[in-house]
């Protein structure tokens, strides 16, 4: 067999989608489930196209449904592996994830969201945030959410994915959306093969040298046992605080704090800009881990002589949270737009005068 | 006639379905008077003239039946 | 008095195998799920193979088919069997991987993941209990009932004109180039459970000579479900499922090819 050349460090002009394809495979990905919808359709053929030259697997499912149990069978068995979707794609996998999360299989799930309910639309939105940090499927449960804002972060973030979903035994989602996935920047990729990755012991590889049975489930009958399962997994999800990651610019004077992730922390900090080029003390908050959700950081900005602006691609979902954060300590008002339409800065400006 | 072979029941495992009595060549199984702790009636066997034939511990759905056949003296061993 | 008889030199049945576990079957009296489960770990065990199979048990009355059966399993999602175990086959490609997997599971919810994993002809060996009910839920109609036959939602008996007929997917499934082996069993009578093990002893063999798949649909029973003791189970499974369902090989290795009707033909 001819052996295959790691590539090293390099910087390449991507597109959204395709980066993280190509990180996947430098993160040392071991197998790839995934089922073509748009806008996210690139990272199955980016993968199809440079997998037979490279390490690594990839399948195309026959639905979103056979992909993520697909993903469930091979992170069982003790792989790295990785799927990516649509949010309709996303909402058929549900199950799956649930039942990923129970079993606590690690594995790298990745939302290149669109506008919706429904079918919707397949330009970008942020409508997802519910699904993605609450769960999504049935049950008690959390994924790792991270939401990147530029194409450089969906590359990085596809290690520190699958670094978290690793560490904590838990599936981390990539919150994108269909213009990151789409647009090209510049991106620096790390060397393949920077991340290791040991098979773990619980996995499923068969029992080697007498080993005891593994068994991966999601079944526990006894109520005691299934009540331990889910203490066990809120404990990890406090474990996981320690994980919080957010961006905060201009606050410290700040008498309106611009707070959104993903696309429209990028817009916010345009909006910010203009807002103090008008003499108004605007600063902007992105959180980066939405689950965990920096809570704490939100509390500790917040007072009475402090306004908070949330903005997002949706009709106020993350909004609830920061809400929760502030806990009536300062008001805070909402701006969003739906169905795949992105905010411009100076309508996200005039919202913020309007409630100064 | 000397006895050639025999079954072992694990009457805790049996639950007294009666599909070794159906599958016995020799009608040598039945159900007993006796409970086990799960309360099935359990079968038991009743014959000196069981073959060894294995049919029953074949169709025995919960595993409790061990069968024991005296070996003959001069064939060789199967592989 | 025969104790002479009782030494492992006259053992010609041990029902204590390492391939099983000592948990004692929760199925019902009668039920074919505990013959299924030990011919197949008898195969694993005497193919020595325990340390190189993975499993993959499905929801239905096998839900927990892993308490039984002492190898490496993991628990799918309902139908979603044949999916998880091509995730499994996929990154372990020389390890033994089977699905153990009820009529409701791969032949209701699941059909999709079945006709897909072996049109890609993933070389597992997929074991399909067929006992003609949703056995775990209650005894409700499933795709393979028989006409007229009562169960809790077909109370008056399955009318087919409304619920349509029995579903034959192994010969559905036959038709696909990725399956290699396919043959229908049952597990009814002595005779039977010995050709069902030689088959499964056929299908590991093709899974280690990597030919694809093979689909061993077991003709099993259900007491409970059925309303019927275990022994009339017996003559049902013989007067009625047989005649849905015959058993016997419907797709075997370098035999005349299926009929199948190319494009070309039909142009």
């Amino acid at each position: 067999m001819e052996t295959k050349e790691l590539k090293g460090k390099e910087t390449r002009l991507m597109k959204g989608n395709e980066a993280m394809a190509e990180a996947a495979i430098r993160a040392g990905m071991d197998a790839y489930f995934g089922y073509p919808i748009t806008p996210q359709s690139e990272v199955l053929e980016y993968l199809t196209e440079e997998i037979p030259n490279r390490k690594g697997l990839v399948l195309q499912a026959e639905s979103e449904v056979a992909a993520i149990n697909m993903v469930y069978g091979a992170a069982g068995a003790g792989a790295r592996v990785m799927t990516s979707s649509s949010s309709p794609g996303v909402s058929l996998m549900q199950e799956g994830i649930s039942y990923i999360a129970s079993a606590e299989l690690p594995c790298l799930l990745v939302n290149v969201s669109r506008g919706g309910p429904g079918l919707g639309t397949i330009q970008p939105s942020q409508g997802d945030y519910f699904q993605a940090v609450k769960g999504g499927g049935h049950g008690d449960y959390h994924l790792i959410v991270l939401a990147p804002s530029s194409v450089q972060e969906m590359v990085d973030f596809v290690f520190e994915g699958f670094r978290l979903a690793e560490k904590y035994r838990n599936p981390a989602m990539i919150l994108a959306d269909g213009a990151l996935g789409q647009m090209m920047e510049k991106v620096e990729l790390p060397a393949e093969g920077s991340l290791p990755h040991i098979v773990p012991d619980w996995a499923t590889t068969g029992m080697k040298n007498k080993r005891p049975q593994n068994v991966i489930t999601s079944l526990h009958i006894q109520p005691e046992k299934m009540e331990d399962i889910n203490l066990h997994l809120q404990k990890k999800y406090q474990d996981m605080e320690s994980e919080i990651k957010f961006e905060q610019e201009d606050t410290d004077d700040a008498e309106v704090i611009l707070v959104a992730f993903g696309l429209s922390s990028r817009i916010c900090k345009k909006v910010a800009e203009l807002a103090r080029e008008k003499g108004i003390k605007a600063g902007t908050f992105r959180p980066i881990t939405l689950y965990p959700f920096p809570s704490e950081a939100i509390s500790r900005l917040a007072g009475p002589n402090r306004k908070f602006l949330v903005v997002e691609m949706n009709a106020g979902q993350m909004v609830e949270d920061v809400r929760l954060a502030v806990n009536g300590k300062s008001e805070v008002h909402f701006y969003g737009r739906m169905g795949g339409m992105i905010p411009m800065p100076d309508e996200i400006l005039a919202k913020l005068e309007s409630v100064l | 006639m000397p006895v050639k072979a025999t079954v072992i029941i694990d009457t805790e495992l049996c639950k007294g379905c009666e599909l070794c009595v159906m599958a016995c060549p020799v009608k040598g199984l039945q159900l007993s008077d006796r409970f086990n702790l799960k309360g099935y009636r359990v079968v038991e066997l009743y014959t000196e003239n069981c073959t060894g034939c294995v049919n029953c511990a074949l169709v025995c759905p919960d595993a409790a039946i061990a069968v024991y056949r005296e070996k003959k003296p001069q064939k060789a061993q199967t592989a | 008095m025969e104790q002479f008889l009782i030494n492992p030199e006259c053992l010609v049945y041990d029902n204590h195998i390492e391939t099983l576990s000592s948990t004692p079957f929760h199925y019902c009296p009668g039920c074919g799920h505990g013959v299924a489960h030990k011919v197949l770990m008898e195969v694993i065990h005497e193919l020595g193979i325990q340390e190189d199979t993975i499993g993959v048990a499905p929801v239905g009355c096998s839900v927990f088919a892993y308490h039984y059966m002492n190898v490496d399993m993991q628990e799918a999602a309902h139908g979603r069997a044949c999916a998880v175990a091509t995730g499994i086959k996929r990154v372990l490609p020389e390890k033994y991987v089977f699905s153990y997997q009820g009529d409701g599971d791969l032949a209701a919810i699941g059909t999709a993941e079945t006709v897909h994993a072996i049109n890609r002809g993933e070389n597992i060996l997929i074991m399909f209990i067929n006992n003609a009910i949703y056995g775990m839920t209650g005894g409700q109609m499933a795709p393979t009932t028989m006409p007229g036959q009562k169960t809790s939602t077909s109370p008056y008996g399955r009318d087919v004109l409304s619920m349509g007929n029995p579903l034959k997917i192994t010969e559905m499934i036959a038709q696909l180039p990725g399956a290699y082996y396919v043959t229908r069993q049952s597990v009814h009578t002595p005779k039977a459970v010995r050709v069902l093990k030689k088959a499964i002893l056929k299908a590991f063999q093709y899974q280690k000579e990597k030919k694809g798949t093979c689909f061993i649909e077991v003709v099993s029973n259900c007491p409970s479900g059925w309303k019927m003791t275990p022994v009339d189970t017996i003559s049902y499974i013989e007067n009625e499922m047989f005649k849905f369902f015959p058993p016997g090989d419907i797709k075997v290795p370098d035999a005349k090819p299926l009929v199948t009707v190319t494009a070309e033909q039909e142009n």
